[in-house]
């Protein structure tokens, strides 16, 4: 996990280049695989992240280092998208109202007829270990990962984006989501469990 | 525990959240259960194809509007 040092927010603040082109490299991707879990629009979710980078430059002095930089940034663009979505969400339909689903209900992840009545594996899943790299990491397989992050429910989409694909730690992504502890693994379980199943349905 | 709760505690589990005994109990069943055994290596190799999810590379144009904007927060804070 790569997380910014203590060091690295210093050089920033002193005005180091090299150390904000890092960054922003660094981070442009999995900012905009955020941004993308509040915005469908690609370049509604481009103008989020360099709006969220322009506010941080804007804040930098007064940012005193209580959570870690990546934290930080990051939290931001969930603020902007946020009210980005907000703003476009006067669109949404009644019938996608109505289908708003509670995130924290608990459901089997596993579908169940896939167990006997007794609660045991009616047949047992495949070994993955055995695929090459290549499928298993290959274009199609992104493109069905990527496919089911996006089908995913908001709140379920945005934890999982935050823990598996911009890799922040759990306890940063419970305080940004303002969620507590177990929410935010019941959200997570679901969303891995959904992400697994597409993967699943590819690779058998 | 039968499978269908093992399957449950996973995420619990690979995050360090169940307490002592369930964590004994849950490894007790995945040493002898095939199916859970698959069941979570999968969940594995899933979190390492979304940490593989291609990065998108930042727009030329972008980054040379961020260096400016970072060089004007610079040259105004000396």
């Amino acid at each position: 996990m790569v997380e910014s040092s203590g060091s690295e927010l210093e050089s920033l603040k002193r005005g180091d280049e090299a150390t904000f082109v890092s960054l922003i490299q660094r981070y442009h991707g999995p900012m905009l695989r955020l941004a993308m879990a509040y915005i469908r629009d690609h370049h509604i979710a481009e103008d989020v992240v360099q709006e969220a980078w322009l506010t941080a430059i804007r804040s930098l002095d007064r940012f005193e280092g209580r959570s870690s930089l990546k934290t930080w940034i990051f939290g931001i663009v969930i603020n902007l998208a946020r009210a980005r979505r907000r703003k476009e969400s006067r669109l949404l339909t009644f019938t996608a109202l109505l289908r708003r689903e509670d995130p924290d209900r608990r459901e089997p992840t596993v579908d169940p007829s896939r167990f006997t009545a007794a609660g045991d594996w009616r047949a047992v899943p495949h070994q993955w270990e055995n695929i090459p790299e290549e499928t298993l990491l290959g274009r199609e397989a992104m493109q069905r990962v990527q496919a089911a992050i996006e089908k995913l429910p908001p709140k379920h989409r945005e934890v999982i984006v935050l823990r598996d694909v911009a890799e922040l730690d759990a306890g940063p992504v419970s305080e940004l989501l303002g969620i507590s502890a177990e929410n935010q693994r019941v959200r997570l379980h679901r969303a891995r469990a959904a992400v697994r199943k597409a993967l699943e349905d590819y690779l058998g | 525990m039968k499978c269908r709760e093992v399957v449950e505690l996973m995420t619990d589990y690979l995050e360090g959240a169940l307490t002592a005994p369930d964590r004994e109990r849950f490894e007790q069943h995945i040493v002898g259960c095939d199916g859970c055994r698959a069941y979570l290596q999968q969940l594995r190799l899933t979190l390492r194809a979304m940490r593989s999810v291609e990065g998108v590379p930042i727009p030329d144009r972008v980054q040379t509007e961020l260096v400016r904007a970072f060089r004007n927060w610079r040259s105004a804070s000396r």
